[in-house]
């Protein structure tokens, strides 16, 4: 730290004034390189902001960098995206918050509970029951699809089938899956591209008539964040001390009273940056809107995006939407980077 | 079965024998949800997609109808028509290519060699190092084919050099950047927020502002043109210019992940080990190399195992920024799915998804087995 002030700056440049310090030259070129690197990641969000105040001419007329020195501020833009295209702007925004919101509250509940129960409760799932019932749902999908079974007989009836296979055979084998397993099946899935499985969510969809609605954006999006909540908030939960919930146990509490009244206020600042990461990639997501909504669902990303072929070089309408979209995001992440990273570290180090 | 042997004696009096059932399943009732929904939107999209990428869709009057085609589909993207599309125009190979695909080929070999010779042989493992040295060899002769021979490079190509480049800028900035935050200076924390920033700013919104940066007429490096006497100066025409723009957004997104990660790593490295080599006189290089490097090597390789699984899947930057143009030069394979949905090329779409799928997974598991294993062995 100490910059050799009693021996002056100039006298020492290149030897630290102590072992650990750093030599006064070594120290400006760290400073520099970190402030260059800051210039580069604030350029791009200042230049959108400015941007966003421009008149049509200020940006034409080639790089004005400065409000109120090169360029006068202008709210002409603001007020087209928000009063004459108000309800255009509403929508998606409020369809972003909706779908970001309740996917992302979903996905934490379901993951959790999950996570918790593979970090906790030894459990095993017999391998055999797992073949059968895929074999299963394959015959019923087959029976449906080629020999035009009514897909409510095939399903009844693969149930009876699987729930006879249960109670009767599934007793002789022995090889089962422990929760390790199990929790590096559903971790495994994020390597899985979206786009291979967007196809049959599309067609399902399609088929349910539920494409373009808010449903289908939450239930897709749930399901692709899942692995990442059980990712983190398996170590948060293995984090917790285990006496307490034995305690708890001992009392005479079950397992889910343990895990809503125990376990889940102790993990609250993990549950917290799991929330918030998961939040803000729902909140990101491109691809599976892009496949999944067009009109009524549409979300900002998409909204963003198709201004590409409406209104490509208007930068100014441009830039109030991305700047109204990314300034949820920034303000989290400035708010929280410490929790975010931690969540972020965690799930990283020890997976 | 659960562990509880005997659950509950309130539990038991206040719901009887459900409450009793439910505690002795509680395991399974738990990850139960989040089995059934990975299930159905995970496993279950992955087996219809297959048999998609087997079949021919096509509209009919009153719905659609599909064809099983078997693997039709992909020998048109692999040897047919669309070749060119998903792997590239290919050029001439010359003394330069063939010498570097024998000497490949030769170190391929040594190294299953070495393997066959091991204690630790297995035939699974012997499977495993084949598919990896076959993607391997595969993928330098497509690099060579496509872009040292003088061919064009189709999205398959596309996409690994984002996914290489990418990663190893990515990772080499994030590691700068850490090495210089863990030294004692001030503002540390300012930096780290400011430096966390881009992580979370949404990919589309960037691809359009580094569409606005690079304008090099009315953006903010347009003065930089004149300084360096480019000239007319049009980055999205030119194909390598335009895959740097999107490299450079992707950098500026991913770089602070690197950063984060590798800083946490850095800062928990050993100091007694740190002191004790500066007073044996190391220098900052030789303190890198012996001290800090065998330290963070388990997260570095986690780290990019990371970035590596989440780099294929590049699609927002590509679309927004250039529109996978010009021409194919900056469409991933992602983005090249999805205009074959669009076109109603189901088979085609899934195909290229599966192809994504495999590429990505062979080149994860490996780097998993080959690389991250290897370095939280040599911690330990």
């Amino acid at each position: 730290m100490s910059i050799a002030d009693d021996a002056g700056v100039w006298s020492r440049p290149f030897t630290p004034s102590r072992i650990g310090g750093q030599a006064p030259a070594a120290k400006m070129v760290t400073y520099a390189a970190l402030v260059l690197w800051t210039a580069v990641v604030l350029l791009p969000l200042y230049w959108v902001l400015i941007t966003s105040f421009k008149l049509p001419v200020d940006v034409d007329t080639g790089p004005k960098y400065f409000p109120f020195l090169d360029f006068q501020p202008s709210l002409h833009a603001w007020r087209y995206i928000f009063v004459d295209l108000g309800r255009d702007t509403l929508r998606p925004y409020m369809n972003s918050v909706v779908v970001a919101l309740v996917a992302t509250t979903l996905a934490v509940s379901i993951g959790a509970l999950a996570a918790y129960a593979l970090v906790r409760i030894r459990f095993q799932v017999k391998l055999a029951a797992v073949a059968c019932f895929i074999l299963i749902l394959i015959g019923v999908v087959v029976s449906v699809a080629f020999f035009a079974v009514a897909w409510q007989v095939a399903v009844a009836a693969g149930g009876a089938l699987f729930v006879l296979f249960l109670s009767t055979l599934a007793r002789r084998f022995r090889r089962a899956a422990s929760n390790s397993d199990v929790e590096f099946w559903i971790i495994s899935n994020r390597i899985l591209p979206p786009v291979v499985a967007v196809l049959p969510i599309y067609i399902m969809f399609q088929h349910l008539h539920l494409l373009d609605t808010q449903v289908a954006l939450i239930a897709t999006y749930t399901a692709v964040n899942l692995p990442i909540v059980v990712w983190l908030m398996r170590d948060f939960f293995a984090g917790i001390p285990i006496e307490i919930e034995e305690s708890a146990q001992v009392d005479g509490c079950s397992r889910f009273r343990i895990y809503f009244s125990v376990v889940l206020p102790l993990a609250r600042s993990g549950l917290a940056a799991t929330y918030m990461l998961v939040l803000i990639l729902c909140w990101n997501e491109y691809l599976l809107a892009l496949f999944l909504s067009n009109a009524n669902a549409q979300t900002m990303p998409i909204l963003v995006s198709a201004q590409n072929g409406t209104r490509g070089p208007q930068w100014w309408y441009m830039s109030v939407l991305i700047v109204i979209m990314i300034a949820p995001v920034v303000a989290i992440a400035v708010a929280l980077q410490k929790h975010i990273a931690r969540g972020i570290l965690v799930g990283a180090v020890k997976g | 079965m659960a562990v509880v042997v005997s659950p509950a004696a309130i539990d038991e009096a206040t719901f009887g024998g459900l409450g009793g059932w439910v505690d002795r399943h509680a395991g399974r009732i738990m990850v139960l949800p989040a089995a059934l929904i990975i299930l159905a939107f995970a496993i279950f999209p992955l087996i219809i997609s297959g048999y998609l990428a087997l079949s021919r869709f096509a509209i009919s009057p009153g719905g659609y109808t599909l064809r099983f085609v078997g693997l039709r589909n992909f020998q048109k993207l692999y040897f047919g028509s669309q070749q060119y599309h998903l792997l590239g125009t290919f050029g001439a190979f010359g003394v330069v290519e063939w010498t570097i695909t024998i000497a490949v080929a030769l170190g391929l070999l040594i190294w299953l060699a070495r393997y066959l010779r091991s204690p630790e042989f297995w035939l699974l493992g012997l499977v495993g190092r084949l598919v990896s040295a076959a993607l391997a060899i595969a993928v330098v002769l497509l690099l060579l084919a496509t872009i040292v021979a003088g061919g064009f490079p189709g999205s398959l190509v596309t996409t690994l050099i984002y996914v290489v480049a990418g990663v190893a800028v990515q990772f080499a900035l994030g590691l700068g950047l850490a090495l210089l935050c863990a030294q004692p200076i001030r503002a540390r924390n300012w930096f780290r927020v400011v430096f966390f920033v881009p992580l979370m700013v949404t990919p589309v919104g960037i691809a359009y502002t580094f569409r606005m940066l690079a304008d090099m007429e009315k953006g903010p490096l347009a003065p930089l043109r004149f300084a360096l006497h480019l000239g007319e100066f049009a980055w999205a025409t030119d194909p390598w210019l335009a895959r740097l723009v999107v490299l450079a957004g992707d950098t500026w997104q991913w770089t602070p992940f690197m950063f984060i990660m590798l800083l946490a790593a850095v800062e928990a490295r050993p100091q007694e080990q740190i002191e004790a080599a500066r007073v044996d006189g190391a220098g900052p290089f030789q303190i890198f190399r012996h001290v800090t490097w065998p330290a963070i090597a388990p997260v570095a390789a986690t780290v990019v195992l990371i970035r590596l699984i989440e780099a294929f899947k590049i699609v927002d930057l590509p679309n927004v920024l250039t529109n996978g143009g010009p021409g194919l030069a900056t469409e991933s394979l992602t983005l090249h799915s999805f205009i074959a949905w669009r076109t109603q090329d189901l088979g085609g779409s899934a195909a290229i998804g599966y192809t994504l799928l495999f590429v990505s997974t062979v080149t994860c598991i490996s780097f998993f087995n080959f690389s991250v294993q290897r370095a939280r062995r040599y911690q330990t």
